[in-house]
């Protein structure tokens, strides 16, 4: 199952395409359904609080993610629910207020599952590179924090 | 120590700074100048300079010459190796699509 990520330059935009062993109803499932949500959105070693998750046109979410340096919350509108098909919704880290971000999620039966297609629209390209360039950054510490680990055990 | 060694030991001292870091990462969507490398850092522009050279020092960047402008570019070699972790963007989402595949397993067991 291999991902598609595209970030084509110059663009506030980030698609997103895998395939999925699974029915459009049960992916659907898994990402709507706040216990089930729960259980894979979000890095590794984080602490996640789901306050509310009522997908429906209208409805709205907010979940807090927590490590040792603190908390970070999220939070956005559903603004169209088709059953097992399409959700559009809003996304915003509350440590950037105003930064919202477009998401639409679309789930497309194939021959031998579910094709899972995610298109985020960024406030700027700007905010698009920081918020990719941020994963990064995380990235190098982490991999010096494993670094460090590793040389501790006098590896 | 080795060469290698030698070398190795100063690419972690020059990613051992956040603002370093950054600049790796900025530099990892295509060339910059110093101007430009600046821009997100409420620091001089010598600290800048002085960072710069650390970069070029380990072998993380060089510089090149176009017209007036001499922007700094990552060499491609250590681009590869520090690929594990430019990528963490991508890895971050795959991990993140390995947990809903096997959740998706236990709702297909419970279903059954």
């Amino acid at each position: 199952m291999s991902t598609t990520i595209n970030t084509p330059a110059g663009t506030p935009f980030v698609e997103v395409t895998r395939e999925f062993d699974a029915t459009p109803a049960q992916l659907f499932k898994i990402s709507t359904d706040p216990d089930l949500v729960t259980q894979w959105l979000g890095p590794r070693n984080l602490e996640m609080t789901v306050e509310k998750y009522d997908v429906r046109p209208g409805g709205s979410y907010r979940y807090i993610h927590r490590d040792d340096s603190g908390e970070y919350a999220f939070r956005g509108v559903f603004h169209t629910v088709e059953q097992d098909k399409l959700v559009i919704q809003t996304f915003e880290w509350e440590g950037a207020p105003g930064e919202v971000c477009l998401e639409k999620m679309t789930l497309e039966p194939t021959e031998t599952g579910v094709r899972l297609h995610q298109q985020s629209v960024f406030p700027s390209v700007e905010a698009r590179d920081q918020s990719i360039e941020y994963g990064m950054e995380h990235g190098i510490r982490d991999s010096m924090d494993r670094l460090a680990e590793l040389l501790a055990k006098g590896a | 120590m080795s060469v290698d060694d030698e070398q190795l030991d100063r690419a972690f001292t020059a990613l051992g700074d956040p603002v370093r870091r950054a600049m790796i990462a900025r530099l990892s969507r295509g060339p910059a100048t110093v101007n430009e490398l600046a821009e997100p850092f409420p620091i001089t522009k010598q600290a800048v300079s002085r960072h710069i050279q650390v970069l070029e020092t380990a072998g993380l960047i060089t510089r090149t010459r176009d017209g007036q402008r001499r922007p700094c570019h990552l060499v491609p070699a250590a681009l590869e190796a520090l690929t594990s972790w430019i990528d963490e963007y991508r890895l971050e989402t795959e991990r993140r699509f390995r947990r809903m595949d096997a959740l998706l397993q236990t709702v297909r067991e419970q279903e059954q």
